[in-house]
C-alpha cells in the first residue's frame, strides 16, 4: 500500500497489468508444455523408431514371425507379439466386460448406498495395486491354479496374464461405466416405472442403453490400458517367442519383450532401433483406441448435458 | 390379455432376483482379491518386517540384509514428481478453466491429457531414456526417473486439479473480480485456496501410483542391486517397485518371506497415501457441507 503514495495510481495500474499479462503467459506456457510432451513422446519413438526400417520393411517387421535381435545379421519380425498382445488382451476384455459392467449396473442402480460407499473406495484401492504387485500375486498363485485346472506344464501363459489384466482394467471400466449410468436423467426412470416396467426391465430396456456410449468408452479404455501393461505380463505370460495363437501356451506380448530387452539393448543399435518401433506401434495403437474412447465419451457427455 | 401379462410378469418376477444376485456376484468378483491381496500379502511379508529390513542396506543381490536404499529410492521419486508435476499440472489445469477460451488450443490441450493417460507405461520409459537420459544427456540417474514419472503423472495431476478448479462455485470469484481484484489476485486468493483440497488429494493419488511403477524407471537408471543411497541428483538409486522385480523374477533361491516382504512395504506405502488422499477428500467434503 505504501506504493500509492511514492508512485502514481495510474503507475500501479499498469504495474498491475503488466504482472496479470506475464502470469497469463507462463499459465499458457504450462498448458503448452503438455501437449509438448506429448509430441515429445511421438519424436522421440519416430527418431529411434524410424531407423529400425532401414534394415527391415515395415512389411516384414510387422508380419515376420522370428525376432533373433542378436544374431548376425539380426532379424526383426513383431508378428508374433503382436497376436499375444491381442490374444492377452482379448481374454482380460471378455472377463472385464461382464465383470465391469455389470458391477457398474450393480453399483448404480441396485447396491443400497452403504454397500455402495463401501464397495466403490475397494475398486479404487484395486486400481491402485502397482502392476508389479499384480505380477508377483500372478507368479505364486494364479499360475498354480491355472495350470492345476488346464493341467499344463506350466501356468506361464497367455490366460494367466488375461486374467491378471481383467482384474487390471476393470477398476476403470466400473468407474466409467458407473459415471455414464448416473448420468441418466432420473425422468427416464420414473417414465419406465409409471408404463408398469419392472426395476430389471428398466435397467435393461432404458437405463443401459441410455448409457451405451459411456459404457462402450469405458470398454474401449479397459482395452487400452491392458495393451499397455507391462510389468504384470513380464512376469506372468511366459515369455515364449514361438508363433502360437493358442492362450494356454507361453506368450509374449509387446510390452514385455521392451521390458525384457530395453536394457541389454546396445544403445544406438538394431535391436535398440526395433524395440523403439515395437514402442512406436504401441504409441500408435493406444492413441486411437483412447481418441476413439474419448470421441465416444463426448457423446455420451453431450446426451444428457443441460 | 390378462393372464399372458400376469404369466410374463410372474417370469419377471423370476428373472429380477436372479439377475441381481448375478450382478451381486460380479461385484464380490471384483471387490474379494483386492482384500485378499491385501491380507495374503501382510500375512506372508509381516515376517519378513524387522526394524533391520527397513534401515539396513542389502546384501547378497537382496538375499539378505534390509531394503533402506530402495525405501529412500521410492521416497525421492514420490517428492521430486510432486515437485515437478504438481505445479505444471495445477497451472496446466488453470489455463484450461480460467484463461482459455474454447478455442482450438483447448481441445488440443483435452485431447493430449486423454492420450498421456493411455500411453503405456514402458513407452514413457523408452521416452525417458531417448529425451532425458540420452538426448539431455542427464543419464541413468534419479533425476532422469523423476523427469520420466512426471511425465507420466501430469495427465492425472491436470484433470483432478481442473476437477477441483471447477468445483469451486462461481460467485466466490465474481464477487472477489467485483471488489476490483484482478484476475489473478482473484485466482490466488480465492480460487485455489478453495480447489487446494482437491488437487492434493489428486497430487498424493498421482504420486502413491508413481511408487507403484516399475516399467518407466528401469529403463532410466533403477539399479538392480546398489548397497547405497544416490548421493546426488545425478546418481542411480534402488526403488521399492523395481527391487521387487528383481528379488521376484531375477534372484534365484531368495526366501519368499522376503519377496512378500519387500511386496508388503511397496503395498503400504501406496495404501498409506491412497487412504490419506481418501481421508483429505472427505474432510473436505465435510466442510464444504458444513
Amino acid at each position: 500500500m505504501q506504493d500509492h503514495t511514492i508512485i502514481s495510481k495510474a503507475h500501479y495500474r499498469a504495474g498491475l497489468r503488466v504482472r496479470e499479462k506475464v502470469i497469463e503467459l507462463f499459465i499458457l506456457c504450462n498448458g503448452i508444455l503438455v501437449v509438448a510432451v506429448l509430441i515429445g513422446i511421438l519424436v522421440m519413438l519416430l527418431i529411434e523408431g524410424i531407423p529400425a526400417f532401414s534394415q527391415t520393411s515395415v512389411w516384414d517387421f510387422f508380419t515376420g514371425t522370428k525376432w533373433y535381435p542378436v544374431s548376425n545379421p539380426p532379424t526383426f519380425g513383431i508378428f508374433t507379439f503382436f497376436i499375444s498382445t491381442i490374444v492377452v488382451t482379448v481374454i482380460a476384455t471378455i472377463l472385464a466386460i461382464p465383470l465391469g459392467v455389470g458391477s457398474a449396473i450393480y453399483l448404480a442402480e441396485i447396491a443400497k448406498p452403504k454397500i455402495r460407499e463401501t464397495v466403490k473406495p475397494l475398486i479404487e484401492l484395486l486400481a491402485g495395486i502397482p502392476s508389479i504387485v499384480m505380477g508377483v500375486i500372478g507368479l505364486a498363485l494364479v499360475t498354480t491354479v491355472v495350470r492345476e485346472a488346464f493341467n499344463l506344464n506350466t501356468g506361464l501363459c497367455g490366460l494367466t496374464a488375461g486374467i491378471m489384466l481383467a482384474f487390471m482394467s476393470v477398476p476403470i471400466v466400473v468407474s466409467i461405466s458407473e459415471d455414464a449410468l448416473s448420468t441418466v436423467p432420473k425422468e427416464f426412470r420414473e417414465a419406465s416405472y409409471a408404463l408398469g416396467a419392472t426395476k430389471w426391465q428398466t435397467i435393461i430396456h432404458v437405463c443401459v442403453p441410455a448409457a451405451l456410449s459411456g459404457i462402450t468408452a469405458a470398454i474401449m479404455l479397459g482395452i487400452g490400458r491392458a495393451i499397455g501393461e507391462t510389468m504384470t505380463v513380464l512376469m506372468v505370460a511366459g515369455g515364449a517367442i514361438a508363433l502360437n495363437f493358442s492362450p494356454l501356451e507361453p506368450m509374449r506380448p509387446m510390452t514385455a519383450v521392451i521390458a525384457a530387452e530395453i536394457n541389454n539393448a546396445v544403445r544406438g543399435g538394431a535391436q535398440y532401433h526395433a524395440l523403439f518401433a515395437i514402442g512406436l506401434a504401441l504409441f500408435i495403437l493406444t492413441f486411437f483406441v483412447n481418441f476413439a474412447a474419448d470421441q465416444v465419451l463426448e457423446r455420451q457427455r453431450r446426451k444428457f448435458a443441460r | 390379455m390378462i393372464t399372458v401379462m400376469s404369466a410374463q410378469s410372474k417370469r419377471h418376477n423370476r428373472t429380477e432376483p436372479i439377475a441381481f444376485f448375478i450382478l451381486g456376484l460380479f461385484t464380490l468378483i471384483i471387490v474379494s482379491p483386492v482384500i485378499f491381496i491385501l491380507v495374503y500379502i501382510l500375512i506372508n511379508g509381516i515376517g519378513a518386517i524387522t526394524w533391520d529390513f527397513l534401515t539396513q542396506m542389502p546384501s547378497m543381490a537382496g538375499k539378505a540384509g534390509g531394503i533402506f536404499p530402495a525405501i529412500i529410492g521410492t521416497f525421492y521419486l514420490m517428492l521430486g514428481t510432486l515437485l515437478c508435476a504438481l505445479p505444471i499440472g495445477m497451472f496446466a489445469a488453470l489455463y484450461l478453466t480460467e484463461y482459455a477460451r474454447q478455442n482450438r488450443l483447448v481441445k488440443i490441450i483435452n485431447l493430449t491429457i486423454v492420450n498421456l493417460a493411455g500411453v503405456p507405461s514402458i513407452v514413457y520409459g523408452l521416452f525417458g531414456l531417448g529425451f532425458f537420459v540420452l538426448t539431455m544427456n542427464i543419464g541413468m540417474s534419479v533425476l532422469a526417473a523423476i523427469l520420466t514419472l512426471s511425465c507420466q503423472a501430469l495427465a492425472m495431476m491436470i484433470a483432478s486439479s481442473r476437477e477441483a478448479i471447477v468445483a469451486v462455485p462461481r460467485e466466490y470469484g465474481e464477487a472477489s473480480l467485483a471488489l476490483g481484484s484482478t484476475k489473478w489476485q482473484t485466482i490466488r486468493h480465492i480460487v485455489l485456496p478453495q480447489s487446494m483440497p482437491g488437487i492434493i488429494t489428486g497430487a498424493v493419488l498421482a504420486i502413491s501410483r508413481a511408487a507403484g511403477e516399475t516399467a518407466p524407471i528401469l529403463t532410466v537408471g533403477a539399479a538392480f542391486y546398489l548397497p547405497a543411497l544416490p548421493q546426488s541428483p545425478f546418481d542411480q538409486f534402488m526403488a521399492l517397485a523395481y527391487h521387487l522385480y528383481t528379488v521376484a523374477a531375477n534372484v534365484p533361491g531368495i526366501s519368499k518371506t522376503t519377496i512378500w516382504g519387500v511386496a508388503l512395504v511397496l503395498i503400504a506405502v501406496v495404501l498409506i497415501f491412497d487412504i490419506g488422499a481418501i481421508i483429505i477428500r472427505m474432510k473436505a467434503r465435510q466442510r464444504r457441507h458444513e
